[in-house]
């Protein structure tokens, strides 16, 4: 199925937002947003859920804990307890003092790295991936609202007329298979 | 938009716009080096050249090279082992911490304090390394399975620590800064010419697309990594302090060293912040996003933490004699009377003296001061851990066994190699990478931008 997608280009996020606050309550959906840096509270409006990555980051560190926890109890305790001057560790409780640093370093670790390779993928931005912003100055100075008429039930020629009245700079129309 | 006091100085000077920031940023990575980074980049690459012969050398010989002896058998190698991490650690104070207390000055600055902080722990990470003479069973260090038997690394040892907080510092802090960067990377490739570098930057720069999703991820991931990375600008130095204060050597034996020396790494740090980007925003032309007032933070930040180097010192003192143990007073006493009074003498000027300088507004809003004051710095907190490690073990509780270091001309070497190594990294940096955060400091434009406060409707409501 054919397709068709606007482009609406703003230079100034204020702008942007104000103006998707309007199309939003006129019932047009907006797909998406490009922008060179966060716009805060453009979220909302669009119906973009918070993410959930900051729960995935305590997940990856809660395993980093277990990992660290049940590594070191076996090299430590279960596999070859060493004698140190006579501060024998046959038991995790005796030495958990000790264990605390590198626990602590393999939980952050885990979670930082976790955390940022789920982030990556999630995005889909790793090397070699191709960019997919509209225009390349929305890396610059510009932001571009982004609306499929297949998702919208309003006619081309009333959304060009509401467009219209966002005080936009440019509008690039384009059709999609 | 966060609006902000009018009293509070802008930020950004100048009547900027989105577009104006971006290529003040961009230029320079776009134009032809001046002929002064050549220069530069020629100097240091020739330092660190030798310091690589030095370590070659070193490694082929063996760590017999160094001036070591029986009674000091830790000098040079752990003293710039300590000060590269120490100076690694305002690059992820400023990027970390500061991000937590929304201090939005942090933006012009963290990207270089956090490259600064990258390269100095390599720097720093370089020295056990090498330290072990035989760098090809460095992996000996990780608890991995084995050839023989069922032998472990010790997980009770301080030094084993070690290895973990170097290595979870210097990998998340690579991360952290690599995921700030890839926005910015992807400014440079929507805008690059010449094939080869838009190839380049595509690469580098991941398909980043700026969907409001992705930004919104984005932030996540920059609020949840400072909050992973605050406690590891406190736990990192609080283990590289361990691996004295575990130890019973007087002088060594201090339950006060964690915090003081984490004050120490901060203070040192922001001290090279200030050599560095004193010259960059200059060279660069990058005046009007970290003047002055940028300048002026960090010089209380200076001021701050020299002020809790000095209490701890000065504490140390006290309890050495208080405690009444006479070889804890010895060890003190000894450091500021016997054959290496000159070098406390230093750390006391640079350190405790120099930094109350910065009580003076005039004094700490010079950057010619501030930048002489900066180099005083790192010289003093180069002694500090030199007169902890040195005059520590010099004189130990067999007085046949005193003895008196003397760097080799390896050690020499070595040392004065890796300065030339991260320099040769921090212009690559430099030349190639965005040294400001350019797209979040537009963030803060509007807010904290001088044409927009002194514009009559930034106190009125949206």
């Amino acid at each position: 199925m054919t397709d068709k997608v606007i482009y609406v280009m703003y230079d100034d996020d204020q702008v942007l937002k104000d103006g998707a606050m309007k199309l939003v309550s006129k019932g047009i959906k907006i797909s998406e947003v490009f922008s060179p840096f966060a716009i805060h509270g453009i979220d909302p409006i669009i119906g973009i859920k918070n993410t959930r990555l900051g729960i995935m980051a305590f997940l990856y560190g809660l395993t980093g804990l277990t990992l660290a926890t049940v590594g070191m109890r076996f090299f430590m305790v279960t596999d070859w307890p060493i004698n140190v001057g006579g501060k024998p560790n046959f038991t995790y409780l005796q030495n958990i003092l000790a264990f605390i640093p590198v626990t602590f370093e393999f939980t952050v670790l885990c979670a930082a790295h976790g955390m940022a390779i789920t982030y990556l993928l999630r995005n889909k931005t790793l090397p070699g991936m191709p960019a997919q912003n509209p225009d390349p100055r929305t890396t610059d100075d510009k932001f571009v609202i982004e609306i499929r008429l297949s998702e919208n039930s309003m006619k081309e020629a009333d959304l060009d007329l509401l467009l219209n009245e966002t005080s936009y700079i440019e509008l690039d129309k384009k059709n999609i298979d | 938009m966060q609006k902000e006091a009018v009293i509070r100085e802008p930020l950004i000077l100048g009547h900027k716009t989105y577009h104006d920031i971006t290529e003040d940023v961009c230029r320079p990575i776009e134009d032809k080096a001046p002929k002064m980074w050549y220069i530069l980049f020629g100097i240091a690459l020739i330092i660190g050249l030798y310091g690589v012969g030095c370590i070659l050398y070193l490694l082929g010989t063996g760590v017999g090279v160094w001036g070591l002896n029986k009674t000091i058998g830790w000098a040079w190698d752990i003293t710039n082992f300590v000060w590269w991490v120490g100076i690694g650690h305002a690059g992820t104070l400023i990027s970390a911490v500061l991000l937590l207390f929304r201090q939005k000055w942090r933006m012009a600055i963290n990207r270089s304090a956090e490259a600064m902080t990258i390269f100095a722990v390599f720097m720093a990470g370089l020295f056990p390394l090498i330290h072990m003479g035989r760098l090809w069973v460095g992996y000996w260090v990780l608890p991995l399975p084995n050839q023989f038997g069922s032998l472990w690394v010790n997980f009770n040892s301080p030094l084993l620590w070690d290895v973990f907080a170097i290595s979870t510092y210097l990998s998340v802090s690579v991360v952290f800064w690599y995921i700030g960067l890839i926005p910015d990377f992807a400014t440079i490739r929507d805008r690059a010419k010449k094939p080869l570098s838009k190839k380049m930057y595509s690469i580098l720069s991941f398909g980043w697309s700026g969907r409001a999703k992705n930004w919104n991820r984005f932030e996540m991931v920059s609020l949840v990594l400072a909050g992973l990375a605050t406690p590891l600008v406190f736990s990192v130095h609080s283990i590289v302090s361990f691996d004295f204060a575990t130890s019973i050597v007087p002088g060594w034996h201090t339950t006060i060293f964690p915090p003081y020396f984490v004050a120490g790494a901060v203070f040192s740090g922001f001290a090279m912040v200030q050599t560095l980007l004193l010259i960059m925003r200059k060279a660069m032309s990058l005046e009007a996003y970290i003047h002055t007032k940028h300048i002026e933070y960090m010089n209380i930040v200076i001021m701050v933490t020299g002020s809790i180097v000095g209490t701890a010192y000065i504490t140390e003192l006290f309890i050495s004699w208080y405690s009444g143990v006479e070889y804890e007073a010895y060890a003190f006493l000894n450091r500021a009377t016997g054959p290496y009074w000159w070098a406390y003498w230093s750390m006391m000027t640079c350190n405790v003296l120099s930094p109350q300088l910065m009580w003076f507004r005039k004094l700490r809003r010079s950057l010619l001061f501030t930048f002489f004051i900066s180099i005083i710095v790192n010289i003093g907190m180069w002694f500090e851990r030199y007169v902890i490690i040195v005059t520590s073990l010099h004189r130990d509780y067999l007085p046949s066994a005193w003895s008196m270091h003397y760097p080799s001309h390896i050690d020499i070497g070595v040392y004065i190699g890796t300065i030339g190594l991260f320099f040769v990294f921090f212009l690559l940096f430099a030349r190639f990478f965005p040294v400001l955060a350019l797209n979040e400091v537009k963030t803060i434009l509007k807010g904290s931008g001088q044409s927009y406060k002194e514009s009559p409707d930034y106190h009125k409501h949206h």
